[in-house]
């Protein structure tokens, strides 16, 4: 009790303006960032998404850019070079290096072939075409029905989604019954049966991907259209007498961004799936296009003797799945950081 | 509960009566016709055929004689094999896709429950990263692929499992596995996330404070509490596995309903498409619905008065 505190003197001066600056406690250290900023930093340090969005850009340039500059013609046929195994000039490892195992004896394949002068990076199909310019042109198709399928997946998944949030009630329940019995048959067997009708080809899987997708797109959105009309922006918005269609544009679908960007990511490597599964049973894309579906379901025809033919096309498929997948994963987890600690 | 089963099976029956009006209207738009020579046949011939099938009545009537025979489970007569009823086609070769698909689900999902928990438990450590690698690879890699690769290592290679064909339980072991790795990664990654939020819930602590061991805490307080949400990913696991069983039964040539789909696709058997597709949702509705009733049961905290979402 009879203890006292002896402060020092000098606590109870008054700060000067000098001292205030060099004190810093009220200082804010780093400029603030926007929500776009935060989440750009906090993809940055997952190593995953990061490389994946590295590698994405890579085949996206790859294989949109082999629209200008080709190794080889996709389509050229060259029947003396058929079957020829991947060569890459300088590595000599086997398979890599243009060789194969006929009854039991490896042989330069190539010089079989009259072509040692050639190199194909990842050999050559049944017809001597370049398989590296037919991965390359199998995956711009298959990317280019993922992304327009999605394009326009996302367009009736978020209409769906914001107008039955937004109306709510008896309107609300009759559209959630629909996307209940669209949910209730199987996606591949929807996409089969709109092909059949629409006759197989590019424009019938992108509408067949595109019809039967949208349905997690619009619940996602509805949920949260749901939580977010309840909030006072909103709230303030309709009172000043703003028209629905222009707070759906203004202030809901800029809230609703982060939901639809993940989705998103989720969406185009099923669209990639569906495709590929529809080239691999043979109603999707027919010759002399090419997709990594058909490449698949070519090359798995001689996998016993030539491996690699279907290798390459399925290992690219599942990084460009993967790849999807991580970024998805990481998107997610840069828009809502309470989903990771 | 009687109230809401009963409000359930009817909204069951409503959907599939919608699919089964749909596909019909659909099937009534597709070109084509059973026959396979039409200019070789005289029209009293088309006729006849015509006549046999049922086709020459007007579509609504067609439509009605077709909903009082699905009702029965007949779904009409096959237009690739004459004389061949699709309920028959359909019933001789459900069995192996059904156990196929069950094998594939109870396996992958039990599999992942054990990889998730574990990886879990083992917070970033090298056996979260396996966890995380196995099912990101499991979610990436097409089921046709594994499939293949499957086959050509384990089947034709090491020569452990044969390769194709339908016979014994050993035939079925490499379908199984390429179908279940999708729904292994996937509740692998879920069990993961839940239970690494649960084993930081206030409860979890609390029954470490109170000297509870390892395992009991693990087994009876945390992992029973990650499962609960697993039920909801049950049905789209099981449309994984159905879209998956269509090209993984042709790679094997299992004689099940998947590879009856595809092969009655590409030849234009449209009353056996109609009667695949019809059973296909029928089977997922039951599948959804049995997760929703087995939810409510699970965790009675979700009101089963219909606002499940």
């Amino acid at each position: 009790m009879a203890d006292t505190v002896k402060l020092p003197e000098d606590s109870f001066k008054p700060i000067t303006s000098d001292d205030r600056a060099a004190l810093d406690s009220e200082k804010i250290a780093a400029p603030s960032l926007t929500f776009a900023q935060d989440a750009w930093r906090r993809l940055k340090k997952n190593k995953g998404a990061w490389v994946s969005l590295i590698v994405l850009v890579v085949v996206f340039i790859m294989a949109f850019g082999s629209i200008f500059v080709s190794p080889h013609d996709p389509n050229a046929v060259h029947p003396a070079y058929a079957n020829l195994p991947s060569k890459i000039p300088g590595i000599s490892i086997n398979g890599f290096n243009g060789t194969l195992v006929q009854a039991g004896e490896r042989i330069d394949a190539y010089k079989a072939a009259g072509a040692s002068g050639a190199h194909y990076i990842m050999g050559t199909d049944y017809l001597g075409r370049d398989l590296f310019s037919r991965v390359l042109y199998g995956t711009r198709i298959s990317l280019i029905i993922a992304l327009v399928a999605t394009l326009f997946d996302l367009t009736i998944g978020v209409t769906y989604g914001m107008f039955s949030g937004w109306k709510g009630g008896r309107i609300d329940t009759i559209m959630q019954r629909i996307i209940e019995i669209i949910l209730s048959i199987p996606n591949l067997v929807v996409i089969v049966l709109l092909i059949l009708i629409l006759k197989p080809g590019m424009t019938s899987i992108i509408i067949a991907i595109a019809l039967t997708s949208w349905v997690n797109m619009a619940r996602l959105v509805r949920a949260q259209t749901l939580e977010l009309k309840e909030q006072e922006f909103i709230l303030a918005a309709r009172t000043l007498g703003e028209r629905p269609i222009k707070i759906a544009f203004k202030h809901l679908l800029p809230n609703l961004s982060s939901v639809i960007i993940i989705n998103t990511m989720f969406t185009i490597p099923n669209a990639i799936f569906f495709e590929a599964t529809l080239s691999y049973i043979g109603i999707g894309i027919s010759s002399p296009q090419a997709s990594l579906g058909t490449l698949l379901n070519d090359g798995q025809k001689n996998f016993q003797f030539l491996p690699y033919q279907m290798w390459w096309p399925a290992l690219i498929l599942s990084i460009i799945m993967l790849a999807f997948n991580l970024l998805g994963d990481g998107l997610r987890d840069a828009f809502d950081p309470r989903t990771k600690e | 509960m009687a109230k809401y089963l009963a409000k359930r099976i009817f909204y069951l029956i409503l959907t599939l009566f919608i699919v089964i009006t749909v596909t019909f209207f659909l099937m009534k738009l597709l070109p084509g016709t059973p026959l396979t020579n039409q200019a070789k046949l005289s029209k009293s011939q088309i006729h006849l055929i015509y006549e046999q099938y049922g086709l020459n009545k007007p579509v609504w009537q067609q439509y009605l004689l077709y909903l009082a025979g699905a009702v029965k489970g007949d779904f009409g007569t096959s237009f690739q094999f004459s004389d061949q009823p699709v309920s028959y086609l359909i019933s001789s070769r459900i069995g192996p896709s059904l156990q196929i698909g069950l094998q594939a689900m109870i396996i992958g999902v039990i599999l992942g429950v054990i990889i998730g928990a574990f990886g879990a438990m083992k917070q970033n450590t090298w056996a979260d990263t396996t966890t995380t690698v196995v099912s990101i690879l499991g979610i990436s890699i097409p089921s046709f692929v594994l499939a293949v690769l499957l086959q050509y290592y384990l089947g034709l290679k090491a020569g452990w499992f044969p390769i194709a064909e339908w016979g014994g339980f050993i035939y079925t072991v490499l379908p199984t596995l390429a179908l279940g790795a999708q729904p292994l990664a996937e509740s692998a990654r879920f069990v993961r996330t839940e239970m690494v939020d649960v084993l930081s819930s206030d409860y979890i602590e609390l029954a470490k404070a109170k000297g509870l061991n390892r395992t009991g805490v693990i087994y009876h307080h945390a992992l029973r509490n990650s499962l609960i949400p697993l039920i909801t990913i049950v049905g789209p696991l099981a449309v994984n596995i159905m879209t998956g069983s269509m090209v993984v039964e042709n790679i094997f040539s299992i004689p099940g309903i998947g590879e009856q789909f595809v092969k009655s696709v590409l030849t234009n058997d449209y009353p056996t498409i109609m009667g695949l597709t019809i059973v296909y949702s029928f089977m997922l509705c039951v599948v959804l619905l049995i997760t929703d009733i087995l939810y409510g049961i699970v965790d009675p905290r979700i009101r089963l008065t219909g606002k499940a979402n």
